[in-house]
């Protein structure tokens, strides 16, 4: 009897069909991945499983039977005991999935009560050692601790506990790592690798990220739009992919291992060793404080670098590492505590229109009240233009050299993808003429396709304008696929830099040969390995 | 969960974008939903027109406010109205007075009047008052920061009710009661609208879209006046729907206290002063004024969370009376994600998905 | 926990502050304005020499910052007043005497406070236990028939004056239905009982409105608590709906209600204010809309400190408060 049986799931939510006709099983013990963009309805399949859709006037249609229980059917008690105790889940971001007011081990021993009929002090004993488990040191005194004074991958080791407390046949996991670094992700997916190979209960892994899907799962649907395009053995779908959706999106997945694919033709026409003559934009011991007596800390720290004309640097770091403080302090929104940035060899004070940036998140950076050809005219305007038709020409042109229309110019930014939103940003930023554009994770917010498109976008403009660009990012495999050089951040510091090739094929520093080994593999063989290289690096 | 409503836009590009609407057709087409904030609207608009009307309507009755008739009251009896109910007949539509004999009717009206526009005036004067201090404060560096915040605090601070009634006690009674209650109501009572408008605006300073407007080349005024204060319209708007019924209740009992507007000037809750003592000679003299108070206060209350619900739709799914739109309350959820931004703006996030955790990643360092 | 400390000591200063900021704002609000108050307090028919006499007894002729500077020190040291004839010593923390009666003002509120805060705190139990049961009740049961009736019953309660629920209770109560005498205050000390049914309605006319402010706080906090993520994630965990409104969502709305409270402290009091005046109860507010009446400037002054003072506590225990309860709150 397999451990979830899925027969033609359907899923409504008013005349929006989030899940259409979907049917998979996942035998005892075994790991299924459901892999989409979003928008795709894996979250939802989730979410089905549980019967969480009961109650909030979702239509569901269709069998669903997990661990025996006849999920449709259910009685609402029934439904309860199945939640936790046979099939637990883990969602995405652990901070706010957990109960800020409360203890991780109460809440732990909570939930566990909720299953068993045990004592206060025995589920207490039960939440320390699923706590130890998951590999939170100290678990006794951390048990007392509460969820904000966890780190992030800490709070989702807690979360994995307080599935594992009753010691559940099924695993949901609903993008456990999306909100981590790429380190921390790396130990969470071993993580579960382990508890899987120790417990021998199944896994049902809902992910956008087919890395991530290929570190962790034997089988993986790929879903869009609600319903399944391909159904196979990881290896096969990841190694020949026969729908071309399929193909279409592994084609875009960035890939850290190999060479940037534009670099054979770039690298010839971009400036090689006379380029160092023409360095645009400088910075010189570059260091930023925040705060003040006890509670100051350095978010940069002595940070020297320069991008010459034409080139792309590509700034990578984990969260925290000072990339987006460094990235506002080389357009000049933020000014650096010591240190100097040079533009064309001038020392600069504050903002000025050759230095543009691309934003991270395409929600805020546009002002929603503004149409956005309004937003793209800012720089025109503030440069002194006043004739009208001069300013629509220009916007109009500049949207349909990002990919847009002309005629977008009325709209406003709902009416917007994020992809189309993050080409209007990148429209603004051209509006002003810039010789550099830094880019602070300017595609992280998006699906992978899209990702790879606005990728290009960037590429093409750099090489017909002689863009200089700064691309910041967490994203190890997109950074290789856009730069030249390339400098490795660590808590506020430069830990390595060089050209894009030399520093990802021969890291030096222990930091980058991390960052690195913790980046998924597309091909479960290479993600067996790296796993068993991290055990050896953690142990070393 | 936010999938559900993430699916409702096609994901990728270079799809044709949604045909949209605009923030204000939004607006109204979300107020329309609310049959509740719909009667509540037309009853205050109503009002509005009474007190608007006041002469013309007094003038067909064929009475004033301030006439005494002693004819029509029994003084042997103490002054009760001569005559049924209160003295209600052709002439005098709801009665008169007790002891002087003055047209209910009448004063009822004129008493809208005093109500609804000292409410309103005291409401324009915080607004005023507290949008120029919040948004210096925010905009203003270090110690005006400092200064101004603490100026705001002492004024929160304040007991309304007790600094009014002390302060319409040593004004000369010469100065007009109606405008001394606007006045001190309004420039004591703006401290909190100046707190969530200098946190409103510390959260849109922070925003992306008002750092790309410093990269185009714009100063802080323009910035502020372009990409600042549209932003701050909803909450300003939502604040004062809740100040409107607030101040009404304030000048009624500044007025019931004796402290307030004062006799000949007609005022509701003036008018309640001396009402306990009739109410069984003439019990509309209490029934009416209070009932008026009770009527424009709860209406202007469900028109503010109408207001409120169709500017800031996340608000939607906790004071709809009982029949909130799950999907509205869905894309309310979503937008959390998107942070204080989303919410902000008052708009429904449409990336919320997946890809969104980011932007709380890394954050603003 | 030294963050904690700090931050209650940064509090306790910033407090200090405020009331020092308030006592300046009123003083010189009330002692620099146009009206002559030697005039107004010798009454209208007073001679320009009685006037006059009275200024000098008052000591109207020194400048505003010495007056203040002296009223400053008879709040610290204490004071002696010439009445005229004889000298009265008014001990720290003195407020001054009353133009009126010559009593001293600390021990006129003195005398008055127990009625006004058996009043507020009584009616302060009261509105908590009426408005968060009801918040939290109509938000366990949102969508349904219970939920309507209490938003509907919120909302008239909220729409309703004190000082009209206060005349509607009294005449129905006490008037038609004689279940109560009218409302005498009686001290707690002198028979509590008594002390108790005579502040009933004085407790509910002033609670009603406090509570429907409270149930709608706790029903829209609730109702967004329930909202998050973490929520959902009991929810998943097999817990009961009950648990989760009970434990978690409500352990997560007190928070903003704990800041209402403090913030409602001062409405309340001028709700006291017009309860204490509608009922006749001797307390601050009666007293203080007599001295308004009559401009005994220092009794005014004074009550408007005394009130300050209890509001700005309020306000202050709120934020400690506040921040013991959420430790996520930054502590600035």
């Amino acid at each position: 009897m397999s451990l979830v049986q899925v027969t033609d799931l359907s899923v409504e939510f008013g005349d929006l069909r989030a899940v259409d006709g979907l049917s998979f099983s996942l035998a005892q013990g075994a790991a299924v991945a459901l892999v989409g963009e979003s928008g795709s309805g894996k979250s939802t399949v989730a979410s089905a499983l549980l019967g969480l859709h009961r109650g909030t006037g979702a239509r569901v249609g269709g069998s669903i039977e997990v661990a025996g229980v006849d999920v449709q059917e259910a009685s609402d008690d029934e439904l309860r005991r199945l939640r936790g105790a046979k099939a637990a889940m883990v969602f995405q971001d652990p901070l706010s999935s957990l109960d800020p007011y409360y203890a991780i081990g109460d809440q732990i021993a909570e939930v566990y009560r909720v299953h068993t009929r045990v004592s206060r002090r025995a589920a207490r004993a039960r939440a320390v050692e699923v706590l130890d488990r998951v590999g939170i040191p100290d678990a006794q005194r951390r048990s007392r601790s509460r969820p904000h004074e966890f780190s992030g991958g800490m709070r989702q080791r807690a979360l994995i506990a307080m599935a594992l407390a009753c010691e559940p046949d099924l695993l949901i996991a609903d993008e456990p790592t999306t909100a981590l670094d790429v380190t921390v992700q790396a130990q969470i997916l071993d993580l579960l690798h382990t508890l899987r190979e120790e417990t021998g209960m199944g896994l049902l892994l809902v992910t956008h990220d087919v890395g991530v899907a290929a570190e962790s799962v034997d089988d993986v649907l790929v879903m869009r739009h609600g319903r399944v395009v391909e159904h196979g053995a990881i290896a096969d779908v990841l190694g020949a992919p026969v729908q071309p959706y399929t193909r279409e999106l592994l084609a875009a997945v960035p890939r850290v291992d190999a060479p940037r694919a534009a670099a054979a033709a770039g690298s010839e026409a971009a400036p090689g060793s006379e380029a160092s003559e023409s360095v645009v934009l400088e910075a010189t011991g570059l260091r930023r404080e925040f705060g003040r007596g006890k509670r100051a800390f350095t978010a940069v720290d002595d940070v020297s670098l320069a991008i010459r004309r034409g080139e792309t640097l590509g700034v990578v770091g984990e969260s925290g590492s000072g990339k987006t403080t460094l990235g506002r302090m080389l357009v000049g929104l933020l000014e650096p505590t010591a240190g100097e940035v040079r533009y064309e060899g001038h020392a600069r004070v504050g903002v000025r229109p050759a230095v543009q940036m691309v934003f991270q998140d395409p929600v805020s950076s546009l002002n929603p009240r503004r149409s956005v050809g309004e937003s793209i005219a800012d720089p025109l305007r503030a440069r002194g233009e006043r004739d009208e038709k001069q300013i629509r020409g220009r916007v109009t042109e500049l949207l349909e050299r990002v990919g847009l229309e002309g005629a977008h110019y009325d709209r406003y930014p709902h009416e917007f993808s994020g992809g189309q939103r993050q080409r209007v940003g990148i429209a603004r930023a051209l509006a002003a003429d810039p010789r550099v554009i830094v880019c602070d994770e300017p595609v992280s917010a998006l699906d992978v396709t899209t990702q790879a498109q606005v990728v290009a976008l960037l590429g093409e403009l750099q090489r017909e304008l002689g863009l200089a660009l700064v691309f910041i990012a967490h994203d190890l495999a997109v950074v290789r696929q856009v730069s030249d050089r390339v400098a490795v951040m660590r808590r506020g510091r430069i830990v390595e830099s060089g050209p894009a090739d030399e520093v990802y094929d021969n890291p030096r520093d222990p930091y980058t040969k991390q960052l690195l080994a913790a980046v998924p593999a597309l091909d479960p063989q290479v993600a067996a390995r790296r796993r068993a290289e991290r055990r050896e690096l953690a142990a070393a | 969960m936010s999938e559900a409503l993430v699916a409702a836009e096609t994901p990728g590009t270079g799809i044709e974008p949604v045909p949209g609407v605009s923030g204000a057709r939004q607006f109204w087409r979300r107020l329309r939903a609310q049959r509740a904030a719909l009667v509540a609207a037309a009853v205050v608009a109503l009002l509005i027109l009474v007190a608007l009307g006041a002469p013309l309507l007094t003038a067909i009755e064929g009475q004033d406010p301030t006439t005494y008739h002693p004819s029509l009251i029994d003084s042997a009896r103490g002054g009760v109205p001569i005559g049924s109910f209160g003295g209600i007949g052709g002439h005098h539509w709801l009665g008169v007075e007790p002891q002087t004999g003055r047209d209910l009717f009448a004063r009822l009206v004129y008493g809208a009047r005093v109500s609804l526009g000292v409410a309103f005036a005291a409401t324009v004067i915080q607004l005023l008052v507290g949008v120029v201090m919040g948004i210096a404060s925010a905009l203003g560096s270090g110690w005006v920061d400092q200064l101004l915040s603490r100026i705001t605090d002492i004024f929160v601070a304040m007991p309304l009710m007790i600094m009014a009634l002390a302060l319409l006690a040593i004004v000369p009674s010469s100065f007009p009661r109606p405008v001394l209650v606007t006045l001190v109501i309004g420039f004591i009572a703006w401290g909190n609208i100046a707190k969530i408008v200098r946190a409103q605006t510390l959260t849109l300073k922070g925003l992306d879209y008002v750092s790309a407007a410093r990269l185009s080349g714009w100063g802080t005024w323009r910035i502020a006046r372009r990409e600042l204060l549209p932003g701050l319209a909803a909450p300003i708007i939502t604040y004062a729907a809740i100040l409107m019924p607030v101040n009404i209740s304030i000048e009624a009992a500044l007025s019931f206290l004796g402290v307030g507007v004062k006799p000949p000037t007609p005022s509701w809750g003036q008018m309640l002063t001396a009402a306990d003592v009739w109410y069984q000679a003439a019990p509309q003299y209490l029934l009416l004024p209070a009932g008026s108070l009770f009527v424009t206060v709860l209406a202007l209350t469900v028109l503010g969370d109408g207001v409120r619900t169709a500017l800031d739709p996340r608000a939607a799914s906790r004071l709809s009376i009982g029949t909130g739109r799950k999907r509205e309350a869905k894309a309310a959820k979503g937008e959390t994600e998107a942070g204080k931004s989303a919410s902000a703006v008052g708009k429904a996030a449409t990336e919320a998905g997946n890809g969104t955790t980011e932007a709380g990643k890394e954050g603003s360092a | 926990m030294s963050g904690f400390g700090g931050f209650v000591l940064r509090r306790a200063v910033g407090t200090v502050v405020t009331l020092l900021a308030i006592s300046v704002i009123v003083y010189v609000v009330f002692y620099a304005t146009p009206g002559n108050v030697a005039q107004i307090t010798c009454g209208p028919r007073c001679s320009p020499e009685q006037v006059h006499q009275v200024a000098q007894q008052l000591r109207l002729d020194d400048p505003l910052y010495v007056r203040y500077w002296q009223f400053l020190v008879g709040l610290v040291a204490g004071q002696d007043y010439s009445t005229g004839t004889s000298v009265e010593h008014c001990s720290a923390p003195c407020l001054g005497l009353s133009y009126q009666s010559d009593q001293q003002v600390m021990s006129i509120i003195l005398t008055k406070l127990p009625v006004s805060l058996s009043l507020v705190l009584g009616a302060m139990v009261l509105w908590l236990v009426l408005g968060v049961g009801t918040g939290v009740l109509s938000a366990w049961r949102r969508g349904r028939f219970t939920e309507r009736l209490l938003t509907a019953l919120t909302l008239a309660g909220w729409a309703t004056p004190v000082f009209v629920i206060g005349l509607v209770l009294m005449i129905v109560v006490c008037g038609e239905l004689q279940l109560l005498p009218f409302p005498q205050y009686v001290n707690f000390t002198d028979d509590p009982e008594q002390w108790a049914w005579n502040l009933l309605l004085p407790w509910l006319s002033l609670a009603l409105i406090e509570a429907a402010a409270f149930a709608r706080m706790t029903r829209a906090s609730m109702l967004e608590t329930l909202a998050e993520d973490h929520i959902r994630t009991f929810r998943a965990y097999g817990v009961a709906e009950r648990t989760i409104v009970g434990r978690h969502a409500l352990r997560g709305a007190l928070a903003p209600v704990i800041a209402l409270n403090a913030n409602n402290v001062g409405s309340a009091i001028g709700g006291a204010v017009l309860t204490e005046t509608l009922f006749g109860l001797p307390g601050i507010g009666q007293e203080l809309v007599h001295a308004v009446d009559v401009v005994d400037l220092p009794v005014v002054v004074g009550m408007v400190l005394v009130i300050g003072f209890f509001v700005v506590l309020a306000n202050a225990l709120a934020d400690v408060l506040y921040a013991l309860a959420d430790r996520r709150v930054v502590l600035t």
